[in-house]
């Protein structure tokens, strides 16, 4: 059993799991939507004294930072116990078009060049994920959600916003894909 | 102790986004240049669920554990905020290669690297709250 859990998974049994997450919740009286956390730990951390946006009652939200906290969990599950480090099986095509950039195929879950810490302490390396984290942060909110509140529970619930949203995160994503992206790496 | 299905959730989530490697940078890449359906299976699969789900629950009015309806909040309808809030997300999320939920679990993986992401993500979240009223939506 164990043996079995630690190849990868296969989408449809990804995609069955992460329904049954937002179903889940639903049943708890929550919805799923992870990035309203990146509001809360700002609220959690005295923003609302000076900006209206975070005057809110920060420990309604609770249930969501410890949702975040299993997240956290889950990836030590894996990573320690069900061989969650493999390397990816990416794609001939994708290979090849990353080592054009630079990018060695992949020996685990995570390039090095982008995360190892020999990375992330060159200016290049840190700002990459500095201000990739940044849009991240700035274009949820903006946007009132990110992967699981619009691609996700959105959809699910066929709001047209959120499909506005994913639009615009593949505008955004393919922009960085082709037109950024060769020229930073 | 009320808060651990919380926790439990969180934990099944984690391990299904790490074991199916949709926290992974390479996959966000292959999404992105549209060389393998292992993400949008993972999202399709899971929206065409989750529809299903929802429609079953409004058709049956059901209820959560605690016996409320279970209510479902319409999105305010605008195009801008929608289509440059997620374009901005988008452009941060095919850089990072993680949108919130596997920056956390990439936590768990020790790739500590990612934490100057979640900082950025805080920051990113800060400015937003402080130019909110400046945007349009």
């Amino acid at each position: 059993m164990l043996e079995f859990i630690s190849q990868p998974w296969p989408w449809y049994v990804s995609g069955t799991l992460i329904a049954f997450t937002m179903v889940l919740l639903l049943f708890f009286g929550k919805s799923f939507g992870f990035s309203a956390n990146l509001r809360t730990i700002c609220t959690a951390c005295g923003a609302g004294k000076h900006v209206k946006f975070f005057d809110f009652n920060w420990r309604s939200q609770i249930w969501n930072l410890l949702f975040l906290v299993g997240a956290i969990l889950g990836g030590v599950i894996s990573a320690q116990f069900l061989n969650g480090n493999a390397p990816v099986e990416l794609s001939a095509a994708t290979v090849q078009d990353l080592s054009a950039l630079g990018f060695s195929a992949p020996d685990e879950l995570q390039p090095e060049e982008i995360f190892s810490l020999e990375a992330i302490f060159t200016l290049k390396g840190f700002l990459v994920l500095l201000l990739g984290g940044f849009m991240i942060g700035f274009g949820a909110r903006y946007a009132g959600g990110c992967t699981s509140g619009h691609a996700i529970s959105g959809l699910s619930n066929l709001q047209l916003p959120s499909l506005i949203a994913v639009v615009g995160f593949f505008i955004g994503g393919l922009v960085t894909t082709y037109l950024l992206m060769p020229l930073i790496f | 102790m009320k808060g651990l299905k919380y926790i439990i959730a969180g934990i099944l989530f984690g391990i299904v986004m790490s074991k199916s490697e949709a926290i992974s940078w390479y996959r966000i890449q292959e999404m992105f240049r549209f060389q393998s359906f292992h993400m949008y299976g993972i999202i399709g699969t899971a929206v065409v669920l989750g529809t299903l789900a929802v429609f079953i629950i409004k058709k049956y009015n059901l209820r959560d554990y605690q016996g409320n309806p279970i209510v479902f909040h319409p999105k305010e309808m605008s195009i801008p905020r929608y289509l440059i809030g997620g374009t901005i997300f988008g452009l941060g999320w095919a850089l990072t290669g993680a949108c919130p939920g596997p920056m956390f679990v990439n936590i768990g993986h020790a790739y500590w690297a990612i934490l100057v992401a979640v900082a950025g993500a805080l920051g990113g979240t800060y400015l937003y709250g402080v130019l909110r009223d400046k945007l349009p939506h």
